[in-house]
């Protein structure tokens, strides 16, 4: 074949800065740089492996991912390649696996990742892992989805030939405020100790002893109490770090996983909110490299327990006298409505947080032009931009506020309400979602008495709903669907992942009741009213609710970047991650 | 009607109304025990006198005597549900349909002997609600009438089952009670009678029908002239007797109500008394048809082998008043002996198919009266 | 379409007048009557004077109860498998951790609340099979009753108290662990 015509497929692939890798007999084109463990990933084969992390630098400590690779041969001096059909030199296997997760992929490189070598390399890990792993299993929390678990009955011998005794460790140790370490189910993968490391740049944990007896542990003097610290539970391929708040509350096969977002802040983390029965269990980051990479400030992630909470509302109130009893919804709808249509105009004023969906932001426009409501205001709330992920707005939907009711200075026209309440302009007022007596929004005991009518949407029974006459029973996040911008003008959807409790209705239900007491025509759910907005929006013409991908999708620029995934990016750019 | 004949109608009344009454719930005791012991089992033993509810160590079992009452009560307080999609007027008159039939069909049906009454000098009453001179056609006629209450039951209900329950029993018992009434022809042309109180006391004169040996009596011990017509007597007795059997929806004739095929039939949708009330209806079917079968073949009240000729008032005809309640008992145990027969056969015989109903009652029976019934005329014209 | 001749056996005419056979049968149900009244058969049990009892097999699958160890150790560990594996999903268990002060702190886990509603069990005995600690077993209870709904829900107090102390199950808490 005359191969010197031709373009051989190594100046093909080097053409892109790409190379040429065979993966069990098949060629494949990776860019250079890349590791083999991804490679064989992005080729659709799994490795099981421990240690390595995408988002991580590759130690190759757990020796799981090996597999077997090949060469071409080097050639003796003065000896001519000899390329095959295809155009690729033949490949000289190596008599040892290697690791796939610290190896770089390479010009005509062959891997086989089914082959004998391959099974026994990972029996022997398997059974070395195992040699001391207690049989905890039982009451392990991470049972379930504990790869230690997967890859003893995927690629484990399936017995035990080891009759000494296991090694004992320290067992539920106190490592942190909301992390527990159990020394004997650590596999020393450390991951933990470098996402740290690498990411939370607070180097807190460490190995100490050897051999058989290495251990995970604390800086002396030091407690893992870094906001994020939970990553490293997340990442945990086993069952050694584990959540307190999480730990022995129920096992992760029972749960329901909906992919959701995070409501804390501006950013929008990605999440998976775990849920049995209607409640929440836990909630996880979710992988979404524009937004929040693989993690989740621990803040964030532990802030549900109100939703199932003493304070939770579960049936609208109106008010009696001095007391307030329960109502059920449409009286209590019916009374908020007619007082917003009654109201003379200029008198009633909405305030609308920031924190509800694009969907509820709409009806909630549709509801002021609907009554005549011009006084629109929202509660701006800037915090500390944390170095890693949290952004200073913690609305999490300013952008889409901003959007929908105009630009505008939020915090002047908020000024304002309060003024012209206390002045007695303002008469009738709706807060949706919003606790005015929270020092953010500003307003006082006083402030409310001077109102004839408030009434509160709300899901917790805060200092607002006490002093409201009427009190509607409203959602949180988890069960709330719809759409959010963040801070960087991404677009992301929220799923519903439970019920509201009791009587309580989402928010949506909400807005639409009282829309439909006031005679207008009501969407059809949230996708109607997405698409209703899409219509009046030229950003987002072409989408509707559903079509919104899992990790959202961009819409424009603010300006705005989240630190913790540029520093991301340029790891990947200095070639220390795959990411 | 003076005084006299109003009272003791009125006493007779209510004495046939607690025969049949109490004979229902002790059927419905006997078809559980009977049925046991069949099956080698044991049955209810264990209702009786709840004495350990008042103090005592131990209740009274009474050998579950009490299981019927038990159920009575139960059905009494069980909730009586209507169902929204019947025709509630009719629903409510199909019960009713079914016991009331049963019950008046008893009042012809003389249960005891003429009796001397005993502080009336010279008055004689003949027990029997109604001594009519019509008797078996009255109880047909009236008989016929409860497959309006099972038909009806069937349509109200608005309800599949139940209307093929309903559709079922009219077939059956039109057809079936032709055959019963051309049955006893032979046995009425023997008799030369329709009063079936003339017909139990000639019985207990010459002997029952079935067994005609009397001593004492006017005539021969053995007359020649009835064993020639025994065995016609015997086949109307048969048909009769199996023809019942369809016409009270017994086994092996259930097929209104069976349960493998149609839940259970007609009364599918009642419940509580509603449902009691056909329960009961049935049983008393079964209770006055063996009644009838007593009466025209095994002699009514009447003692075996003519044996009441040697108590008989020669004069009157009449009996002592201890007489008349001796046969009063003679009648009920043959009664219960004939309901034993009729749970007996029930726990032996296979229900029917309904083809092999139609064709035994249209092909066979139909035909084999005619005939039974030629024959007989002709015996009796030639012998007289 | 296919069908099937079935072919029917031809009756003579002393076997179609039916009156033969009926008597035939009539004889059988009273031979049984008879000694059935006789009291030489008899197939009832009087229930709760007699019982059967001690002819169960030792594989008899009654009511799911909880046991307890030699050492009195409550041996569930609220892995939740049971109620995982449950076809009628008749089993709830809430876990809770064991407080650092209590003798068997090192199983760190044990149920806070275990209850298996009897109306729903099916008495399949899968929660046997699959417990990981050798902690519930099918006990031969059968006779489960109540009046109310309430009742029939058995706690882990009367899931205890049905299953009492098992011996010589594996001891994996031992004093190495």
């Amino acid at each position: 074949m005359p191969v010197e015509e031709a373009l051989l497929p190594k100046d093909l692939a080097a053409a892109e800065g790409m190379v040429n890798v065979q993966i069990n007999g098949v060629w494949h084109r990776f860019p250079k740089g890349t590791r083999l463990i991804e490679a064989i990933g992005k080729s659709g084969d799994e490795v099981p492996h421990y240690c390595y992390h995408p988002k991580l630098s590759s130690p190759g400590n757990c020796r799981m991912c090996m597999v077997e690779i090949g060469m071409p041969a080097r050639l003796a001096p003065g000896a001519e390649p000899t390329y095959d059909d295809e155009g690729y030199l033949p490949i000289q296997w190596m008599p040892r696996p290697a690791i796939s997760c610290a190896t770089m992929v390479s010009e005509n490189l062959g891997v086989r990742t089914k082959s004998t070598l391959v099974e026994e390399a990972r029996h022997g890990v398997m059974e070395f892992l195992l040699a001391n792993h207690p049989l905890d299993c039982p009451i392990c929390d991470q049972a379930g989805e504990c790869r230690l678990q997967e890859f003893a009955v995927g690629h484990g011998r399936g017995g035990s030939r080891f009759v000494e005794q296991k090694t004992k460790k320290p067992k539920n140790v106190d490592i942190g405020p909301r992390i527990r370490l159990d020394d004997e189910r650590c596999i020393m993968c450390s991951r933990c100790i470098r996402f740290m490391d690498e990411v939370a740049m607070d180097p807190v944990l460490g190995f100490s002893e050897r051999g058989g007896y290495t251990t995970l542990g604390v800086h002396p003097g030091r407690k893992l109490d870094h906001n994020y610290g939970l990553n490293t539970v997340d990442i945990c391929p086993v069952g050694a770090l584990t959540c307190n708040d999480f730990r022995f509350q129920m096992r992760v096969w029972f749960l329901k996983e909906t992919p959701s977002i995070d409501t804390n802040c501006g950013t929008g983390i990605n999440t998976v909110i775990w849920t049995r029965n209607d409640q929440v269990y836990r909630i996880t980051p979710r992988e979404n490299n524009d937004v929040n990479s693989c993690w989740m400030p621990d803040s964030h992630r532990l802030n549900f327990h109100y939703l199932h909470g003493q304070h939770r509302l579960t049936s609208s109130l109106v008010r009696d006298g001095d007391h307030h009893r329960s109502a059920p919804s449409h009286n209590a709808a019916g009374k908020v409505a007619s007082a917003l249509k009654s109201a003379p105009k200029g008198t009633a004023a909405l305030v609308v947080s920031s924190r509800l969906t694009n969907e509820e932001m709409f009806l909630a426009k549709r509801l002021a032009e609907k009554c005549g409501i011009s006084a629109i205001a929202t509660v701006p709330r800037e915090g500390e931009a944390d170095d890693y992920l949290v952004a200073a707005d913690r609305n999490p939907n300013t952008q889409g506020f901003l959007r929908i009711f105009g630009d505008q200075d939020r915090a002047a026209t908020l000024q304002s309400l309060r003024d012209d309440v206390r002045s007695g302009k303002i008469r009738t007022l709706l807060t949706l979602q919003e606790d005015l007596l929270a020092p953010e929004a500003g307003f006082t005991q006083d402030d409310l008495e001077k109102l004839d009518f408030l009434a509160s949407l709300h899901l917790l029974d805060n200092g607002t709903a006490a002093a409201a006459d009427v009190v509607l029973a409203g959602s949180g996040f988890p069960e709330n669907r719809g759409s959010m911008i963040n801070v960087t003008g991404r677009l992301q959807r929220l799923n519903r992942a439970i019920n509201p409790p009791g009587e309580a209705l989402t928010n949506w239900e909400w807005l639409a009741t009282l829309l439909r007491e006031t005679g207008a025509d009501v969407f059809d759910g949230e996708a109607a009213a997405f698409k209703a907005l899409a219509a009046s929006d030229e950003l987002w013409q072409d989408l509707t609710l559903a079509r919104i991908p899992d990790n959202g999708i961009q819409l424009y620029e603010t300006g705005i970047k989240i630190p913790l995934v540029e520093r991301e990016r340029e790891r990947i750019a200095r070639g220390e991650i795959n990411g | 009607m003076d005084l006299f004949t109003f009272l003791s109608s009125s006493v007779m009344v209510l004495v046939v109304f607690t025969i049949v009454l109490t004979l229902v719930p002790i059927s419905v005791y006997l078809e559980r025990r009977v049925s046991a012991v069949i099956q080698d089992r044991l049955g209810p033993n264990r209702v009786g006198l709840p004495l350990t509810l008042f103090g005592a160590k131990k209740d009274f079992h009474l050998f579950g005597l009490f299981q019927p009452a038990a159920d009575g009560i139960k059905l009494f307080l069980k909730e009586d549900h209507t169902p929204a999609h019947v025709n509630k007027f009719y629903f409510i008159l199909a019960p009713a349909l079914v016991m009331v039939p049963a019950l008046l069909s008893a009042a012809v049906i003389p249960f005891g002997s003429t009796m001397d009454m005993p502080f009336f000098e010279g008055r004689q009453v003949q027990l029997a609600v109604a001594n009519v001179d019509i008797g078996p056609l009255l109880i047909f006629a009236i008989a016929s009438l409860t497959v309006y209450g099972i038909v009806i039951a069937g349509w109200a209900s608005n309800s599949r089952y139940p209307f093929l329950g309903g559709v079922r029993s009219s077939a059956q018992m039109i057809s079936y009670e032709i055959c019963l009434g051309l049955s006893i022809i032979p046995v009425l042309l023997y008799f030369g009678d329709l009063n079936l109180g003339r017909i139990a006391d000639q019985q207990s004169r010459d002997g029952w029908l079935l067994l005609p040996i009397a001593f004492g009596g006017d005539g021969p011990v053995v007359d020649w002239r009835t064993l020639l017509l025994l065995p016609t007597l015997l086949i109307a007795f048969i048909i009769f007797t199996v023809s019942l059997f369809a016409e009270t929806n017994r086994a092996p004739f259930d097929l209104p109500e069976c349960e493998t095929e149609l839940v259970s039939g007609y009364h599918t949708e009642y419940s509580s008394m509603k449902f009691a009330l056909f329960f009961m209806g049935e049983y008393a079917a079964m209770v006055v048809g063996s009644a009838l079968i007593v009466t025209l073949f095994f002699g009514g009240w009447a003692l075996p082998f003519g044996l009441d000729n040697l108590i008989r008032d020669p004069a009157t005809g009449a009996f002592p008043w201890w007489a008349s309640l001796m046969h009063m008992g003679v009648f009920l145990t043959k009664v219960i002996g004939f309901i034993v027969f009729f749970i007996w056969v029930r726990w032996t015989v296979p229900r029917f198919r309904y083809d092999q109903l139609m064709k035994l009652g249209w092909v066979v029976f139909f035909e084999l009266a005619l005939a039974n019934i030629l024959l007989a005329a002709i015996l009796i014209a030639i012998f007289g | 379409m296919a069908y099937i001749k079935i072919k029917r056996p031809r009756l003579g005419l002393f076997e179609k007048l039916y009156l033969p056979a009926l008597i035939k049968g009539l004889r059988i149900t009273l031979g049984h009557a008879i000694s059935t009244l006789r009291g030489k058969k008899r197939e009832t049990m009087q229930y709760p004077e007699e019982k059967w009892d001690d002819n169960m097999p030792e594989h008899y699958r009654g009511a799911p109860a909880l046991v307890t160890d030699e050492q009195g150790r409550e041996r569930c560990v609220a892995c939740q498998l049971c109620e995982f594996i449950c076809p009628p999903r008749a089993i709830t268990i809430l876990p809770e951790e064991i407080p650092t002060e209590d003798k068997w702190a090192k199983v760190e886990k044990r149920p806070r609340k275990f209850e298996i509603d009897m109306i729903r069990c099916i008495y399949c005995g899968l929660c046997e099979e699959v417990c990981p600690e050798q902690a519930i077993f099918l006990r031969k209870d059968y006779a489960i009753t109540g009046l109310t709904r309430e009742d029939m829900v058995h706690d882990k107090e009367k899931l205890y108290e049905i299953g009492g102390v098992r011996t010589g199950l594996v001891n994996k808490w031992n004093e190495l662990k």
